[in-house]
C-alpha cells in the first residue's frame, strides 16, 4: 500500500490527515512539536492554568473544534510527535526523534510546515528582551509567560494588535502598538481586505480596544532604536509627523508578518519563485497543492493564508493526492474548498499591502546594525563586500563572502532583509538578488543523531 | 545576606514574567550552580529567563542573548548542561536535577565571557 507521510500537525496537516482517513488511507503524521495544533492553534503545555477560550476570543470555537477533531483521529493514524524532519534524499526522510536519528521512506508526501515571524533588523534588536512577535504569543500560550512586564509591539502585522490584546487581557502593560505602514496604505488595501470582512472587523475591534484602554496606536512609524544596557530599557521611534518618541519598556515584540518554512519543500524538489507582493520566495504548486511527483504542499508553508486557508488547503492537498492514486473524491467538495482557499489567500495578499514589508526602511538602516544575529555580521560588512565585487552580486555570493546567512538558523531570520539589502545595493529587482539555498540538516541535529544517520 | 540581596537583584531583572501558574510536579535544578525551583513541563528557556536577564553569550564577541523566535527556528537559545550536552532552550522541557549552564562548560570557570 502507498505510504503517505504528512509533515506538520497544524490546521493544514490535521485536515489532510482527516481527509485521507475518511477515504480509507492511514497517513503517518510527523511533527517536531510535542503537541498537535501548529502555531495559531497551539495548545498550552500541560498544567498551565490558561483560559484558552478567553485568549483565543472569537477564534475559540475553531481552536476547540480542531483539537477535538484531532483527538478523534489520532488513534486511527500513525501520529509521531516530537519528530523533526531534518533532511530529504529522494523519497527518504531523515528524522530525529528523542535524540535518535532514523529514516522513513515515503511514496507520497504532504508538507504542511507552517510559517514563522518575518523580521526586519533595527538598531539594538539583538538585545535580550527583543523577541519575535509570534514568539511573544508562544511565550504566553506555551509557557504562560510574558516576554516582559512592559511590552512594546512593533512591526507591521495584524498579529501586533492580536498579541497586544492577549497580553493586555492577561495583565501585561502594553506601552505602544507601533506599525510601520502608513494609514493611507491600509485604506488603499481595503478592497482586497473586503474578501474577508469578518477578519477585517476583528482586527479593527482589537485596535479599538487598545485605543480605548489608552494604549498609543501609531501608524507610519520609523523604528530608530531599542536601547538599554545589556537588556531592553526603551524603544525609540519616529512617528508619522516626524517627532521622535521614546517608550520606556523592558521587552519589544517585533514582527512583519509571516514567512513560510519552505526548506523541506525545497529539499523535496519543489520549484521556488519570487513573489512580488509578499517579496518572498514561495514554493510553486497548482491550485490544489501539487508540487511534484508524489509531492503536495498545504497551509502557510506554501503561501501565507491564515488558519482557515490552511484548513481548506490541507483538505485540498489530500484530495489531490487521492485523485492521483485513482481514488474518486467528491468534486463539489473540492470545488468549494478551492473557492474558499483562493478567497482567503486573496485576503492575505491585501493584508500584505496593508501591513507592508518595510523595504525602504531596511535599505536605509545604518552600517553598524547587525543583520545576521547568528554570526554577528553587520549591514556595513554586506555593503563593503558588495562594493568590492565586480559585476552583479547575489545573496549566496554575499553569504560566502560575509558569512551572513551561514549560521545555525540558515538565514531564516536574516534572509528576507539580506535579500532587500543586496537588491538595494546592487540596484536590481528582488528576484535578481537570488535566493539563499537550503541544505540538510535544515535545523541543527544533535551530533549523536547525525552520526547514526550517516552510518 | 549579600547573597540574598544579589539573588533579589537578579530576580528583579528577570526577563520573562509568569502570567499564569502551572499545576504539576515541583522540581529543582541548577542554573550555573544556583538552585532554582521549576514545575515539570516548564521550558529550559522559561526557567532560566524567569530567574535572570539572559540565556547565553554569543560565540562571536560574547554579547548577551535571551533567545529570539521562541519557536525553534532561530537557534539563538542553545545552552549547555554540566554533562556537556547541548540543549535548545525554547523547545526543551526541564527535568529534575538538570544542571544548566549559560556558558559553555570550558568557560564555566571564570573566563572571557563570565557573567559578573
Ligand atoms: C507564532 C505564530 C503565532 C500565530 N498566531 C496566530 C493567531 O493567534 N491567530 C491566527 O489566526 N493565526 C496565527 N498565526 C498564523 C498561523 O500560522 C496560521 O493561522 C496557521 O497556524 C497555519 O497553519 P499550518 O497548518 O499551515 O501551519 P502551522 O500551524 O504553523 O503548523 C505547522 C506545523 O509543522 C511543524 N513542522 C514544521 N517544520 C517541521 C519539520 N521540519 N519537522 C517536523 N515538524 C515540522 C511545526 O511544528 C508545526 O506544528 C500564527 C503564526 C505563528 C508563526
Ligand atoms: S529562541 Fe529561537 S530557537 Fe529557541
Amino acid at each position: 500500500m502507498t505510504r503517505i507521510v504528512i509533515v506538520g500537525a497544524g490546521p493544514a496537516g490535521i485536515n489532510a490527515a482527516e481527509t485521507l482517513l475518511a477515504h480509507g488511507r492511514q497517513p503517518i503524521l510527523l511533527d517536531e512539536g510535542r503537541q498537535a495544533g501548529g502555531q495559531g492553534y497551539r495548545k498550552p503545555s500541560p498544567g498551565l492554568r490558561l483560559d484558552m477560550n478567553a485568549l483565543m476570543g472569537s477564534e475559540a470555537s475553531k481552536y476547540q473544534a480542531l483539537h477535538e477533531r484531532f483527538e478523534s483521529l489520532r488513534g486511527q493514524i500513525d501520529y509521531r510527535p516530537g519528530t523533526l524532519v531534518w533532511g530529504i534524499d529522494g523519497k527518504t526522510l531523515h528524522l530525529q526523534q528523542d535524540g535518535r536519528a532514523t529514516t522513513l521512506d515515503y511514496d507520497a508526501l504532504v508538507i504542511a510546515t507552517g510559517a514563522m515571524d518575518r523580521i526586519a533588523p533595527m538598531p539594538g534588536w539583538t538585545l535580550p528582551g527583543v523577541f519575535g512577535l509570534g514568539g511573544a504569543q508562544v511565550a504566553l500560550k506555551d509557557q504562560g509567560c510574558f516576554i516582559g512586564r512592559r511590552v512594546a509591539f512593533l512591526g507591521s502585522s495584524p498579529l501586533l494588535a492580536l498579541a497586544a490584546r492577549q497580553y493586555r487581557a492577561l495583565g501585561a502593560e502594553v506601552v505602544v502598538i507601533a506599525d510601520t505602514t502608513p494609514f493611507v496604505r491600509k485604506l488603499a488595501a481595503l478592497p482586497a481586505l473586503l474578501n474577508s470582512p469578518r477578519t477585517l472587523l476583528r482586527g479593527l475591534a482589537y485596535l479599538g480596544g487598545a485605543m480605548r484602554a489608552g494604549v498609543p496606536v501609531l501608524h507610519g512609524v520609523t523604528p530608530l532604536a531599542v536601547a538599554g544596557d545589556g537588556h531592553v530599557e526603551s524603544l525609540l521611534i519616529r512617528d508619522a509627523k516626524g517627532r521622535e518618541r521614546r517608550f520606556a519598556c523592558d521587552a519589544v515584540a517585533l514582527g512583519y508578518g509571516l514567512k513560510p518554512e519552505t526548506q523541506l519543500a525545497e529539499l523535496a524538489g519543489a520549484q521556488l519563485a519570487y513573489d512580488e507582493a509578499f517579496r518572498l520566495w514561495l514554493p510553486q504548486a497548482d491550485a490544489d497543492g501539487r508540487a511534484g511527483d508524489g509531492l503536495y504542499l498545504a497551509g502557510d508553508g506554501m503561501t501565507i493564508g491564515g488558519a482557515d486557508a490552511a484548513e481548506a488547503s490541507g483538505a485540498l492537498a489530500a484530495h489531490a493526492l487521492l485523485a492521483d492514486l485513482g481514488i474518486p473524491s467528491d468534486a463539489a467538495a473540492v470545488a468549494a474548498l478551492r473557492r474558499r482557499a483562493s478567497r482567503l489567500r486573496a485576503f492575505q495578499r491585501g493584508l500584505s499591502q496593508a501591513f507592508a514589508w518595510p523595504v525602504a526602511q531596511i535599505r536605509a538602516l545604518p552600517d553598524d546594525v547587525t543583520l545576521c544575529r547568528c554570526e554577528k555580521v553587520s549591514l556595513g560588512e554586506i555593503r563593503q563586500a558588495m562594493a568590492q565585487e565586480l559585476g552583479p552580486t547575489e545573496v549566496n555570493r554575499v553569504k560566502a563572502m560575509t558569512r551572513c546567512g551561514m549560521g545555525r538558523c540558515q538565514g531564516r531570520i536574516c534572509g528576507p532583509a539580506l535579500q532587500e539589502i543586496v537588491a538595494g545595493v546592487g540596484n536590481i529587482a528582488g528576484a535578481e538578488a537570488g535566493r539563499l539555498r537550503m541544505q540538510a540538516p535544515i535545523k541543527p541535529v544533535a551530533l549523536a543523531a547525525a552520526k547514526a544517520g550517516a552510518s | 545576606m549579600a547573597d540574598l540581596a544579589e539573588r533579589d537583584a537578579t530576580r528583579h531583572r528577570a526577563q520573562l514574567v509568569r502570567a499564569v501558574a502551572r499545576d504539576g510536579r515541583a522540581i529543582t535544578l541548577t542554573i550555573d550552580g544556583r538552585e532554582v525551583a521549576a514545575t515539570e513541563d516548564d521550558s529550559v528557556l522559561a526557567t532560566i529567563l524567569t530567574h535572570g536577564p539572559r540565556l547565553r553569550h554569543l560565540e562571536f564577541g560574547g554579547e548577551p542573548r535571551a533567545g529570539f523566535c521562541l519557536m525553534g527556528a532561530c537557534q539563538d537559545c542553545w545552552v549547555w548542561t554540566a554533562q556537556g550536552e547541548r540543549l535548545r532552550a525554547c523547545t526543551t522541557p526541564v527535568r529534575a536535577g538538570m544542571a544548566l549552564l549559560t556558558l559553555p562548560p570550558a568557560f564555566a570557570a571564570p573566563g572571557p565571557f563570565a557573567t559578573p
